[in-house]
């Protein structure tokens, strides 16, 4: 089988979950024999530090049929049965339209204009592409935000569907509402069934403050496609009651978590300290629940003084929740240390004695698997699509702060606890693997082709 | 011969409320929800067993006889919110077709941690047993039939000549569960052994449609015992009375052919019904039954891994046990009550992982979505009664 895979961040070029989910599915699918051509827009920032690299277009002139893709290509030879393209459009990960808009036109760029015919670009408030692309939905026009995140999400359609014409594959896979318009034409030019994978919902980004616009590209996809594969039941259910999605088609395929990737690398130097550590790790964003983290490290400090927490990450809210703990008065027990990579990210395990995730809504939630494969034991958010899966691991209502402190003493205080809690969580994501997240995708693609994928 | 001994267990532990780090009273247990579960098993167990129990014993004249243990944690309770249940115990201790056992007060592993306390609980259930139901009881079962040699001996210490254990197969090897045999150091004391086939054929797969057996009738069971005979002595039949209507509901037919087995087993001439003290009297023993490790009647193990089997449990009961001395000399009684509530097995039992993942046999009566929660709980509890030691135990 031969998927033409659409999605907007891949590894080592990424910040935040999708890619990582997109890495471990395609090298799970690659695993199985299936034939992924991964398509991609081109990454914003790039280090040839990882699995693929970009390859300019002049170094493919013998493939007249994409002349506006550059290949990726796959040094460490990880991939057997997949390629990938990045086309020359800007899909800023984890973008939002008024962010976009705030940053100025200057991060659009479309510096894949290397000699191709003229493809629409996004110019002040004009519709950027054939409207009828995307299914009815009016992407490109003018609108109170910013257009030009959508005029991308247009040319990324319009440029899938181009680069789509020369290639052979038998159903078309789009993770994400970004995607979905590109998913769309290039299924719907070729006659190919559509598979879109909902790793997280406007509802879940935005809470009530949902963009109307990106509600229809979610909604427009979801209709479209012949089968719709969820990362939780809990993800499932807003896509059947907020998007009136067929539930006879909506699958859930849970993420997993790379079985190589836990303790690779070097080992590190020990780490000499007398204070507990709490680690937060995410995108610091109203999603991801970072006040009510605080909110539990103030409550943890009035039973315990030797407790650290950390909050890594970026977001918007960065600057607001570094404010706050100021203002709380344990602005000197919290430490920000930004977003970290690498081998950052394991050093910053190394020294947790507990993760925490208290996000507000989360489709599914990779990084407690990260965590508890770097043995840290994992407090979650049961508004997570993570919980559903995970046996041994607390579990506590984000706007619990007290239960959530209640929990993180308990962690910090009881060894066997934490022990136990780690042992056996780590065993539990040792089984969770991409492999077997792949053999339930194929399932699913066999349902939307109606033949054996393999 | 082949005499049946029914034993029933009735057991009810002070469950804990949620108590977090930042409660701040001494209010443990969760009252309204010890009260609500007490009254449900009343009336779908304890209220009509009873009654089916009374209704035998009399129409059998005497010649049906069963045994309870109820733990002094379960009386308590029934005292205070399920008098009914309690009485109808009374009436049949009257008929004197009912023997009753001993066993710890707080149906706790105070055996393994403490032989002072261990002494104390089973002195403090045997003059509650004497007061309630006006019998000494002769018999001894520890909490979960956790057995080995040793406990034989200090049962025997504490005056009981009759001790009940798990029939298990590592130990009996070849021998049957229907003698009676002898601890090894403790000739004095003779031990009768639960035959878990036949108990759990009723306890556990009298409902199982996927049982090849199914559906158990009393007639099948009888000739099930009827086998026993000429080949031992005696077929123990040991297991929790919420068997009847709590585990097996009152749909499964679990009453009837309650009501149906006395006669089908009496159809025989050499079948009869002795309570655990006849037994004894009526036969000899058969050999030595050798336990230098700790068993029990739970799980597949049958070991002490449901209560000890991770760092949790173990690190629970030896922060619990660590206070005794501290406890007992504040010469505090609620304190001190408090405490050994603390030490009933089913704390501990909440904290098991062992087939958290699958979430079986575990769940009964559980309050706890997961063991940590269990161990965070107790731990918080725990930590909140050593606030009120004082300086001495810290």
């Amino acid at each position: 089988m031969k998927v033409f895979m659409l999605g907007w961040e891949f590894p080592p070029f990424i910040s935040g979950g999708l890619g990582t989910a997109c890495h471990g599915l395609t090298r799970g699918l690659d695993h199985h024999g299936v034939e992924v051509l991964f398509v991609l827009p081109r990454p914003v920032e790039s280090t040839s530090a990882t699995h693929v690299r970009i390859v300019s277009p002049a170094n493919l002139s013998d493939q007249p049929e994409d002349d506006e893709a550059d290949e990726l290509v796959d040094p460490q030879a990880l991939f057997r049965h997949a390629r990938f393209r990045t086309l020359p459009v800007t899909l800023h990960p984890y973008a939002r339209p008024e962010d976009l808009r705030a940053r100025g036109r200057t991060r659009i760029t479309t510096r894949g204009a290397s000699g191709g015919p003229a493809v629409p670009h996004a110019s002040d408030g004009q519709p950027a592409a054939e409207p009828a692309l995307t299914h009815g939905v009016r992407t490109g026009g003018p609108d109170h935000y910013g257009g030009d995140l959508f005029a991308e999400i247009e040319r990324y359609a319009v440029l899938a569907r181009r680069l789509a014409r020369g290639q052979k594959f038998d159903l078309v896979h789009a993770h994400d509402w970004m995607t979905y318009p590109a998913g769309i034409a290039v299924a719907l030019s070729r006659s190919k069934p559509l598979v879109v994978h909902v790793h997280s919902t406007e509802f879940d980004r935005s809470g009530l403050h949902v963009n109307q616009r990106i509600y229809d590209i979610e909604r427009a996809g979801m209709h479209a496609a012949t089968r719709v594969i969820c990362v939780s039941h809990l993800t499932r259910n807003i896509v059947v009651k907020h998007y009136a999605v067929d539930p006879r088609k909506v699958e859930v395929v849970y993420n997993a978590v790379e079985e190589d990737g836990a303790p690779a690398g070097p080992p590190l130097p020990p780490i000499t300290r007398d204070d507990k550590i709490v680690l937060f790790l995410g995108r610091i964003t109203m999603q991801k629940g970072p006040e009510y983290f605080l909110a539990a490290a103030k409550r943890v400090l009035e039973v315990m003084d030797n407790v650290r927490f950390v909050m890594a990450g970026s977001g918007d809210m960065t600057r607001p929740m570094i404010e706050l703990a100021a203002g709380m008065g344990i602005g000197h027990k919290v430490l920000f240390p930004g977003f970290l990579r690498g081998d950052d990210v394991r050093r910053i395990f190394e020294m947790a004695d507990v993760y925490v995730m208290p996000s507000v809504s989360e489709p599914f939630g990779i990084t407690p698997l990260e965590a508890l494969s770097h043995d840290v034991p994992v407090i979650i958010s049961k508004q997570s699509g993570v919980a559903e899966l995970l046996t041994h691991a607390l579990k506590v209502d984000f706007w619990d702060v007290d239960e959530m402190a209640n929990k993180i003493v308990a962690v910090l205080r009881h060894p066997p606890l934490h022990a136990t809690l780690r042992d056996h969580g780590s065993f539990e994501v040792s089984r969770l693997s991409w492999t077997d997240a792949a053999a339930n995708c194929m399932k699913v693609y066999e349902a939307a082709v109606g033949r054996p994928a393999n | 011969m082949a005499s049946v001994c029914f034993y029933f267990q009735v057991h009810q532990p002070f469950r804990l409320r949620r108590f977090s780090i930042f409660d701040r009273g001494a209010d443990y247990f969760d009252d309204r929800a010890n009260r609500d579960l007490i009254r449900r098993v009343a009336d779908k167990c304890y209220l009509p067993a009873n009654a089916v129990m009374l209704e035998l014993i009399r129409k059998h004249e005497g010649r049906f006889r069963v045994a309870y243990s109820l733990s002094g944690t379960a009386l308590e309770q029934l005292q205070r919110c399920a008098p009914p249940v309690l009485e109808s115990f009374r009436r049949l201790a009257r008929t004197g077709a009912v023997e009753f056992l001993s066993e710890t007060y707080y149906h706790s592993l105070s055996f393994l941690y403490s032989r002072e306390e261990f002494a104390e609980q089973v002195r403090l259930h045997r003059a509650l047993v004497e007061r309630l139901f006006e019998q000494t009881p002769t018999v001894f079962r520890n909490t979960e039939l956790i057995y080995n040699n040793e406990l034989a001996k200090v049962a025997a210490g504490l005056g009981y000549k009759v001790v009940l254990c798990e029939g298990a197969d590592h130990i009996l090897g070849y021998r049957s569960p229907a003698f009676l045999y002898n601890p090894p150091s403790t000739p004095g004391v003779k031990l009768l052994l639960k035959n878990y086939r036949l108990s759990d054929d009723i306890a556990f797969r009298f409902s199982d449609q996927a049982w090849a057996e199914y559906p158990l009738t009393a007639d099948k069971f009888a000739d099930w015992i009827q086998q026993v005979n000429g080949h031992g002595h005696v077929v123990n039949l040991f297991m929790d009375y919420e068997t009847f209507g709590e585990h097996q509901w009152a749909e499964t037919g679990i009453f009837e052919f309650l009501r149906h087995l006395p006669r089908a087993v009496l159809r025989s001439r050499d079948n009869d019904f002795k309570t655990p003290s006849q037994c004894a009297a009526a036969y000899p023993t058969s050999g030595e039954y050798d336990v230098p490790h700790m068993i029990s009647w739970a799980d597949v193990e049958r070991d002490l891994s449901a209560w000890l089997g991770n760092a949790m449990q173990a690190n629970a009961l030896h922060e619990l046990y660590r206070l005794e001395q501290a406890v007992k000399q504040t010469g505090d009684e609620k304190l001190l009550d408090d405490w050994r509530k603390l030490q009933s097995s089913d704390h501990f039992y909440y904290m098991c992982t062992k087939y958290f993942a699958d979430g079986t046999v575990h769940k009964y009566f559980n309050p706890y979505d997961t063991p940590y929660d269990s161990f965070i709980n107790f731990m918080n509890v725990l930590d909140n009664l050593r606030g009120r030691l004082g300086s001495a135990a810290k």
